[in-house]
């Protein structure tokens, strides 16, 4: 009988030089060292990545679904944040 | 299939009408097409069912491992070997993608496996008949990896996230499972008359438990009616088996196979193969876990888990040293 499950681990990938790390899934390990080989095995058979991120799910901090309404709600009301709001001449040319 | 005959609340759909708010605003969003995440709010009956399901889809995946992994030490060539242990070793993965879906739900892993170990959870029926000969790799990878692949397709589209993330993931290794067996079968259909007979038993053999794996028809079962509303079963078993037979016999056609059901015919009317059922009360059988291989597919589970304690309580207790040494020197 195991005494301790190993810790959850949240593992990011980078899929391609120039791309940001992507969330893919998580695992069991022991320790960081550990984390980062099972992804490999897990996460990366067909070379999926080129660089692993582990991070112990404790460790996350994450906005909770309530929040979906209030939390963003600022962005509403402030469409001129977006280029599409300004008319500008076609004489001006691109822009 | 890899979840067969999951229950659900067992109690009948409710209409929108007849649900508390919390409970209609998330029966919207499913009808809408959302996704559901971890966080969010869920009927306990989802949960539990979610759980239930991904937990067999899971544990199907680990002990499909067994019936493969047998013939690792016996392929005919290094090639073969060297393929069918990437394959063996894909299924491990799905296991793993799956059981993190699992946990994201509020259940360990290591409570699934006890779960699993201790009986209180099934696995897929197809995994307890034997694999007797090569040509067993041959139709496993054709057949059952098939009748997988035609329920695996649509879950890409379930409600839940992870589970749908995970699935998504899954097909992705599937078709290179499924092509594998196919080339297998491919070689011993056209080999020698051993080679070709071999490839038939295998065929003979694997075919019943095969349609077996989408469970029986839904009929009027409260629990497939739950999970479709909930967007947990995406078709009737019935559907999806029609589409396994249709895609299958043309291919056993050109492998020069024969099926071994002498009803199985063209329909022009209904645009698919008619073809008999499979023994459905072997089935039952084999669920109450009499298959011909249950008692050494537990077995070797248990054996796995058990011998492998030590080395779990081990890096476990090693990594622990390394984070107290790492405290102390800061
Ligand atoms: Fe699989
Ligand atoms: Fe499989
Ligand atoms: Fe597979």
């Amino acid at each position: 009988m195991t005494k301790q499950e190993w810790p959850l681990w949240e593992i990011f990938i980078r899929g391609a030089h120039g791309l940001s790390h992507r969330h893919v899934g998580s695992l069991h390990a022991p320790d960081a060292e550990m984390a980062i080989k099972n992804a490999r095995d897990v996460y990366t058979r067909r070379k999926e990545g080129v660089s692993i991120w582990a991070v112990e799910s404790s460790a996350i901090v994450a906005s909770s679904p309530e929040d979906k309404g209030h939390l963003y709600d600022p962005a509403d009301d402030k469409v001129y944040r977006h280029p599409t709001f300004f008319d500008i001449p076609d004489d001006v040319g691109a822009m | 299939m890899y979840a067969q005959m999951v229950k659900s609340t067992g109690q009948g759909v409710k209409s929108l009408d007849e649900m508390d708010p919390q409970e209609r605003a998330f029966q919207e969003r499913i009808n809408a097409g959302d996704k559901i995440e971890p966080k969010d709010w869920m009927p306990a009956g989802y949960r539990k069912t979610l759980i239930r399901q991904i937990g067999q889809h899971a544990h199907s995946e680990i002990v499909g491992q067994l019936p493969e992994g047998n013939w690792i030490t016996r392929a005919p060539t290094l090639e073969r070997k060297a393929i069918l242990l990437a394959k063996v070793q894909d299924e491990a993965g799905h296991g793993l993608y799956l059981y993190c879906a699992a946990e994201t739900l509020g259940v360990t892993r290591d409570e699934l496996t006890e779960m699993l170990l201790d009986g209180r959870m099934k696995y897929s029926s197809i995994f307890n008949y034997p694999t007797l000969t090569w040509a067993d790799m041959g139709a496993v990878g054709w057949l059952v990896d098939g009748a997988a692949i035609m329920n695996q397709v649509p879950l890409q589209r379930t409600s839940y996230g992870p589970y749908a993330r995970a699935m998504v993931r899954i097909c992705k290794e599937e078709s290179f499972h499924q092509r594998q067996g196919f080339d297998i079968m491919m070689k011993m259909a056209n080999g020698t008359t051993a080679q070709k007979r071999m490839a038939q038993d295998a065929l003979n053999r694997f075919w019943g438990p095969s349609l077996m794996m989408f469970g029986p028809s839904d009929g009027d079962s409260v629990h497939s009616a739950q999970s479709m509303a909930w967007k947990i079963k995406m078709n009737g078993n019935d559907e999806l088996r029609q589409l396994f037979v249709d895609q299958t016999a043309p291919q056993a056609e050109y492998l020069g196979l024969t099926i071994p059901d002498e009803t199985l015919n063209w329909n022009d009317e209904k645009g698919g193969y008619d073809f008999a059922q499979p023994d459905w009360d072997e089935f039952f059988d084999v669920l109450k876990g009499n298959g011909p291989e249950a008692a050494n597919r537990m077995e070797a589970r248990n054996k796995a888990w058990d011998d492998g304690a030590w080395v779990r309580d081990g890096m476990m207790a090693h990594a622990d040293k390394k984070r107290a040494a790492k405290l102390a020197a800061e």
